[in-house]
């Protein structure tokens, strides 16, 4: 019994090292955060005067802000919908029993494996609509080459979609994702469950419909927990592809709290910019986290 | 009617062919559709300087160059600019070290969370799990003011790879606890037990029974922290502002936002920042996609 407590102080202290710097690092440096987002910190020079939520309502009360919260709802929207139907769709089709199964998905999946910043670079390129003098450039100009002219856009270059197309590159880099997820959903559920309703005389479509969507929502959870918080969180994106745009059709909080810090020194408007992202991510991600420790320990 | 043998999924040989041939010309054009970034960056970095015109992007090279990767790898003093060669080895400098001191303290971590639970290690394992997903935005600000003061033996940790370093092995303290505890989980318990009455104490437990089983969970966790590490622009960008310590994201981002720099070096420079990780997931896919699984909480 001695030896076991031996042991167990070891144990602990062999944990510690982790523990501690995640609750400075961690939850010190958040609260540290939270608390410059209370001051009068609008300078170079640190100033911890408490203000109260001064600095929220000024943050809410700006267009740039205003403008960055819908940009993420659109962006998050898109780009959720976007991966979830084309995860979902290739998914589906590649589990037919294909040949070169391996192949099709280490193509779906290797933008997973490439920086957000090279993907920016790339996409800008391709999304870049040219001009009217020289003519279309990218993808516009494949769009001519094969008879799709009429599908011609500004991109990333009209304020009005400007965000839409960084969705579109978010979603080549992703959707790769969702797919490998709901494989492996779809490897899970047993062959008689589909053999029973087909003798039952259901359709393949009913068959994807009523068993395997149902069977499939605990995977469509996690790749809506995991992709949402990737899409609140998103910058080096926009920061490599676009910038903040024209009238900030770009802009994303995320942007706006780098800006505003480090270029701006508005440190305590960056603070509560950050918080506010904190907070949402953390909407989505405490639930899902509480929930699914707690099932893992009743495992 | 035979619509009931007409799509077997995951069954027999279907008598309806044009169906296949559907099937697989959708993949095949997903795939080219997934492929065509990467068409652009191979074709337009091999073209000579006479050739790249964004009008004619998807046109072939007509001989091969190598122009634009020395460009982007040595720079250009006449046209002024620098060449990613510096942040390409400062990335190095930076990934090796911060993946091996990660996956060495992710395995300790793992084995005392999986191992030797203690009263409250059910609490503890969400709130270190917390960290991975949060906004690092909101830690951004005291992570620089505390990096500023961090001076040991004469090290400087703001704008230098030793913190970039600190910063990668504290913040990737719950992806690699989480994958190691999981990994250690599977591990029979017996096998503890076995050694425990062999006399083994809590390193001898480590040493002799799971160190030499974590082969694979090291690959996973070291492919996912070299993956992310290595990717990473906003710790790299916030940290390091002399652009002769930045990584090779920032400095790709510096080429890419550049006026001066041809769009060829731009997707040769581009190609080489993409190149490590994707060399590390054609070639170790299969663990790579172990950690993607394993950071949607499904380990």
């Amino acid at each position: 019994m001695r030896r076991l407590n031996w042991e167990r102080v070891v144990s602990i202290l062999l944990l510690s090292p982790a523990v501690i710097a995640i609750a400075i690092f961690v939850y010190g440096f958040i609260g540290f955060t939270a608390y410059a987002s209370l001051s009068k910190w609008n300078q170079l020079l640190p100033d911890f005067t408490l203000v109260g939520l001064s600095n929220y309502q000024k943050l809410f009360a700006n267009q740039r802000f205003q403008i960055d919260l819908r940009n993420t709802v659109v962006f998050t929207v898109i780009f959720l919908i976007a991966c979830l139907a084309i995860g979902f769709l290739l998914a589906l089709l590649l589990d037919q029993r294909i040949k070169g199964e391996g192949i099709f998905r280490g193509i779906y999946l290797f933008p997973m494996s490439i920086s957000f910043i090279v993907t920016g670079v790339v996409w800008r390129w391709l999304l870049n609509p040219g001009s009217d003098e020289l003519g279309s450039a990218g993808v516009n100009l494949l769009f001519d080459k094969v008879g799709l002219g009429f599908l011609k856009t500004g991109w990333y270059t009209d304020p009005k979609i400007g965000i839409m197309a960084v969705a579109i590159a978010a979603t080549w880099q992703m959707s790769g994702y969702t797919m490998a997820m709901y494989l492996a959903g779809l490897r899970a559920i047993p062959d008689e469950l589909r053999e029973a309703a087909r003798v039952d005389g259901a359709s393949e479509v009913q068959i994807v419909r009523h068993i395997i969507l149902p069977l499939l929502q605990p995977v469509t959870l996690s790749a809506v927990i995991v992709l949402g918080h990737i899409s609140l969180k998103i910058y080096d994106l926009i920061v490599s592809m676009t910038g903040p745009g024209i009238g900030f059709a770009t802009d994303v909080p995320a942007y706006f709290m780098w800006d505003t810090t480090f270029r701006g020194n508005h440190f305590a408007r960056g603070a509560a910019i950050a918080i506010v992202l904190l907070i949402m991510v953390a909407v989505l991600i405490v639930p899902y986290l509480v929930y699914s420790t707690r099932t893992e320990a009743e495992l | 009617m035979t619509t009931h043998t007409q799509r077997t999924p995951g069954g027999m040989k279907s008598p309806i062919h044009w169906q296949r041939v559907a099937l697989y010309a959708v993949l095949i054009a997903f795939a080219l559709l997934y492929l065509m970034p990467v068409y652009v960056l191979i074709v337009t970095g091999m073209k000579s300087f006479a050739e790249v015109s964004l009008y004619e992007m998807w046109d072939l090279p007509k001989g091969l160059h190598f122009d634009s990767y020395a460009k982007a790898w040595f720079g250009s003093k006449a046209e002024g600019f620098r060449g990613l060669n510096v942040n390409f080895m400062n990335s190095v400098y930076l990934t090796v070290p911060a993946t091996i001191i990660s996956a060495m303290w992710g395995s300790i971590n793992g084995y005392i969370l999986a191992k030797w639970k203690f009263r409250g290690s059910e609490v503890l394992f969400p709130l270190l799990l917390f960290g991975m997903f949060i906004p690092y935005q909101s830690i951004l600000i005291p992570l620089v003011q505390t990096l500023q003061k961090i001076n040991i033996f004469g090290i400087k940790f703001y704008g230098s790879i030793p913190g970039l370093i600190l910063a990668h092995v504290i913040y990737g303290i719950p992806i690699t606890t989480l994958i190691f505890r999981n990994y250690y989980a599977n591990v029979p318990t017996e096998l503890v037990e076995a050694a425990r009455i062999d006399g083994a104490n809590i390193f001898g437990i480590y040493r002799h029974v799971l160190f030499p089983l974590s082969l694979p969970g090291f690959v996973v966790v070291m492919i996912w922290q070299f993956t992310s590490i290595w990717n990473d622009f906003l710790f790299a960008a916030t940290v390091t502002s002399n652009p002769a310590t930045q990584p090779i994201t920032v400095g790709l981002n510096n080429l890419a936002g550049s006026y001066i720099v041809e769009w060829n070096v731009q997707m040769a420079g581009a190609l080489i920042t993409a190149l490590p990780t994707l060399l590390v997931y054609i070639f170790l896919g299969r663990f790579f996609m172990r950690g993607l699984m394993a950071g949607s909480l499904k380990g």
